[in-house]
C-alpha cells in the first residue's frame, strides 16, 4: 500500500498542498480528481520524488520511499514528452534500462507492450513522426515498460479517442489485477466513475473526500428514488413525506423522509399497476465532486 | 508483473554510462555532426599541407640577402640569391631584423673566411650551402622559433579548441533544453538521480570531443611525418600530447557550465540568453592566441587561466618558454576549477530543471 501522510508544499507564499493524506491500495485503481491547480500534479511529483515536499511522508508498505523504490514506479507526467528524434522502441528500451532492466528484458518488454497498445508497426518510427494519439500510447508504454510495481499516471486519458481509452483502460486494469497500486488523475469524471475502485478528491491543495467509490456514493446519497410505472404517477404528490423533484407522466423522481416511506410508496405503486423501475438514485461522481469541493 | 525481469537498481555509474551511451549514439547518427567533424579534419589537414609546402618552397626561391662590401665576392653562385647591397654592417642588421632579407653576408675579420652571416631566427641552410666553406652563423634572436610556424601552431591549437568546444558544448546545451522542452525530463528524474543525468551528458560529450581531438592530433602527427617535417614534429609532439590532456579536462569544465546555464531556459530559442557567457569563455583562448602569440607575458597568463590553459600552455611548451613543472601546476589549477564548476553546475541544473516558462533567475538557480 502506498501511504501519503500530511504532505505540505508551498511556492513562495502560496500553499499548494495542505496536510495531504491518502492511501493507494494494491490491486485497486484509485482515481485522483480535482480542478485545475488543485494540487494533483504537485502531489504526484512529490510521490515520485521529482519534487521535494516541505513536510510529510510518502511510504510504501510502511517504509519511507527510497530512490530505489521509486525506480520501480511507473510515472506518466502530465506534461507529455519523449525524445522526438529517437525511435519509439529504442526509446522504451532506454527508459527500461534506466529503471534497471537488463538489455534483453528491456527489449522483450518494449516489444510486448507496443503490440499490446497497437503500436507494433510503428516500433521503428521516430516519436515526432507519430500521430498525437499514437504519441500518447507511446507515452503510456514509457510508463509501463519496466514492469512497475506502482503506477502513478497524471491524466493518462487526455487526448485519447474512445477506442484508445478502452485499450489503455484494459492495460491498466491488468496491472491492477496483478496487484499494483494504481493512482491516476483525470478531468474526465465519467471515465473515473467507470474505472476507479477508490476515489480521492482534492481542492485548493487539501483532500476533501477519499474512500471507495461505493462508500462515497452512499455517504453522499440522499433518499432519492426513481419510479417508472404503467399508470400516471401523479398520485405521488399527495403522499405524506414525499417530495417530487421531477415528474413526467409515468416517470417520477422524488425524495422521501425515510426508508419506510419509500417502501410504502413501492407497495402502493404495485397496487396501482405494473412497476418497471423502482430504484434508489445515487448521485453521479460529478454531483459528489461539485458538492465536496464547494 | 513478472518479478523475474527485474534486476537490482543500476548503480550511479551504470546510470551515468547509460545516459552517456545515448548521447554518443544519437550524436554519431547526426549528419550535421559527421559533416562538421569532416570539415574540421579537412581544415587541419589543409593547414598542415599549406604550412609544409610553404616551408619547402622557400628553399627553392631566391634567398633575399644583404651583402656588405667585399663580402659579395665570396658568393659562389649569385644567380640563386636576391642580393641587396648594404652600406654598413648596421644597415644590413636592420634589413635582417625588419624581414626585408633573410640573412646578411658581412665582412668578419675574426674568421678565417673573412665573412660571417647574420640571420634572424633560422640558420639559413640554403645560403650556407651555397658558400663553398661554411662561415660561422650568428642568430640575432636565438630563443624564438620561426614566427610564421609559431603563428600557425598557435592558430591550430586555438581553432581546434574553439571548434571542438563549441560543437560539443552547444550540443550539450541543446540536449539539456530538448529534455526540458519535451518534458521527458520528468520521466528521467523519476528514474535516475539528477547528478547521474548531468554526469552522463558531460561524460558522453567529453568522450566524443576527446575522440575528435585525438583523431585531429593523430592526423597532424601523420601529416607532418609524411611531409618530412621531422624537426617541427619533434618540437610539436609533447605540446600536442599536453593539449589533448588539457582539453580532456578543460572540456569537462566547459561542458558542466554549458549544461547548467542551458538548464535555466525552457526553449531552444532562449539558449543564447544564458549560455553566452560560457561561449565567451570558449572564444577567449582563440582570440587571445591569435593576437598575442608573440607576447610572452600574455601567453604566460593564458597558460594558467583555466579556460585558456588548454591552448596557452601547449603554445608555451612549443616555444620552449615553460619549465617542466609549469604544465603540472596549470593542470592542477584546471582540475580544481573543474571540480568547483561541476559542483556549482549540478546545483544550478537540479534547481532549474522543473522550472518551465520564463528564464530561471540566477538567484533561484543557485539557492536551494
Amino acid at each position: 500500500m502506498l501511504e501519503i501522510r500530511d504532505v505540505n508544499k508551498h511556492y513562495g507564499t502560496a500553499h499548494v498542498l495542505t496536510d495531504v493524506s491518502f492511501d493507494v491500495e494494491p490491486g485497486r485503481m484509485t482515481g485522483f480528481v480535482g480542478g485545475n491547480g488543485a494540487g494533483k500534479t504537485t502531489t504526484m511529483r512529490i510521490i515520485l520524488g521529482v519534487l521535494s515536499s516541505d513536510s510529510g511522508t510518502v511510504a510504501l508498505d510502511g517504509a519511507a520511499l527510497t530512490p530505489e523504490d521509486r525506480r520501480r514506479f511507473g510515472y506518466m507526467p502530465e506534461e507529455r514528452g519523449l525524445y522526438p528524434k529517437m525511435k519509439v522502441e529504442e526509446q522504451l528500451v532506454y527508459l527500461a534500462r534506466l529503471h534497471g532492466l537488463s538489455s534483453t528484458a528491456a527489449k522483450r518488454n518494449a516489444g510486448d507492450l507496443l503490440e499490446q497498445l497497437g503500436l507494433g508497426e510503428r516500433a521503428g518510427s521516430t516519436v515526432e513522426s507519430l500521430s498525437l494519439g499514437n504519441q500518447q500510447r507511446a507515452q503510456i508504454a514509457a510508463a509501463l515498460v519496466h514492469d512497475p510495481e506502482v503506477l502513478i499516471l497524471d491524466e493518462p486519458f487526455s487526448g485519447l479517442d474512445p477506442l484508445a481509452v478502452d485499450v489503455v483502460v484494459g492495460v491498466l486494469k491488468d496491472r491492477a489485477l496483478a496487484g499494483a497500486p494504481v493512482l491516476f488523475s483525470s478531468h474526465q469524471l465519467d471515465i473515473v466513475e467507470r474505472l476507479c475502485d477508490d476515489l480521492v478528491i482534492i481542492a485548493n491543495g487539501s483532500i476533501r473526500a477519499n474512500g471507495s467509490r461505493e462508500a462515497l456514493r452512499a455517504s453522499h446519497s440522499t433518499l432519492r428514488y426513481e419510479l417508472i410505472s404503467s399508470g400516471d404517477a401523479g398520485w405521488l404528490r399527495s403522499v405524506p413525506g414525499v417530495h417530487v423533484v421531477d415528474f413526467d407522466g409515468s416517470y417520477a423522481l422524488f425524495d422521501v423522509d425515510s426508508e419506510s416511506t419509500a417502501q410504502a410508496v413501492l407497495r402502493d405503486a404495485i397496487g396501482r399497476g405494473d412497476v418497471a423501475t423502482f430504484a434508489p438514485r445515487h448521485p453521479s461522481l460529478a454531483q459528489i465532486f461539485r458538492e465536496v469541493i464547494r | 508483473m513478472s518479478t523475474s525481469t527485474r534486476l537490482s537498481a543500476p548503480s550511479f555509474a551504470q546510470s551515468t554510462w547509460l545516459v552517456a551511451e545515448r548521447e554518443i549514439t544519437m550524436r554519431l547518427r547526426s549528419r550535421v555532426f559527421l559533416i562538421s567533424t569532416g570539415i574540421l579534419l579537412l581544415l587541419v589537414l589543409a593547414s598542415i599541407l599549406i604550412g609544409g609546402f610553404t616551408a619547402q618552397n622557400s628553399s627553392d626561391d631566391k634567398t633575399p640577402v644583404a651583402v656588405v662590401g667585399t663580402a659579395a665576392q665570396s658568393i659562389g653562385d649569385p644567380a640563386s640569391l636576391d642580393v641587396t647591397e648594404a652600406a654598413s654592417v648596421e644597415e644590413a642588421t636592420e634589413l635582417v631584423r625588419d624581414g626585408t632579407v633573410d640573412a646578411a653576408i658581412v665582412p668578419d675579420s675574426s674568421t678565417p673566411l673573412g665573412i660571417g652571416i647574420l640571420a634572424d631566427t633560422d640558420v639559413p641552410a640554403s645560403l650556407v650551402s651555397q658558400l663553398s666553406v661554411s662561415p660561422p652563423v650568428t642568430l640575432l634572436d636565438e630563443s624564438a622559433p620561426n614566427p610564421f610556424i609559431t603563428y600557425l601552431v598557435s592558430l591550430g591549437f586555438g581553432i581546434v579548441f574553439f571548434m571542438s568546444a563549441m560543437t560539443f558544448g552547444s550540443t550539450i546545451a541543446q540536449n539539456v533544453v530538448e529534455e526540458k522542452q519535451t518534458r521527458v525530463i520528468e520521466i528521467l528524474m523519476s528514474a535516475i538521480p539528477v547528478q547521474a543525468l548531468l554526469a552522463g551528458k558531460v561524460l558522453g560529450n567529453s568522450i566524443l570531443a576527446f575522440g575528435q581531438i585525438a583523431v585531429t592530433a593523430a592526423l597532424s602527427i601523420i601529416g607532418l611525418t609524411i611531409l618530412g617535417q621531422t624537426d617541427l614534429l619533434t618540437g610539436l609532439g609533447m605540446p600536442i600530447v599536453w593539449f589533448v590532456v588539457f582539453f580532456a579536462i578543460g572540456f569537462v569544465l566547459l561542458a558542466s557550465l554549458f549544461a547548467a546555464t542551458a538548464s535555466m531556459v525552457s526553449r531552444q530559442e532562449d539558449i543564447s540568453s544564458t549560455t553566452t557567457p560560457v561561449t565567451m569563455l570558449v572564444m577567449l583562448p582563440y582570440f587571445a592566441v591569435v593576437f598575442f602569440n608573440d607576447n610572452p607575458a600574455v601567453l604566460t597568463v593564458m597558460s594558467y587561466v583555466p579556460f585558456s590553459a588548454p591552448v596557452g600552455m601547449p603554445v608555451r611548451l612549443f616555444l620552449g618558454t615553460a619549465a617542466w613543472w609549469e604544465p603540472l601546476v596549470s593542470l592542477a589549477i584546471l582540475l580544481v576549477t573543474t571540480a568547483a564548476s561541476i559542483w556549482l553546475g549540478s546545483r544550478i541544473y537540479e534547481n532549474s530543471l522543473l522550472k518551465m516558462g520564463a528564464r530561471v533567475k540566477w538567484r533561484e538557480a543557485l539557492n536551494k
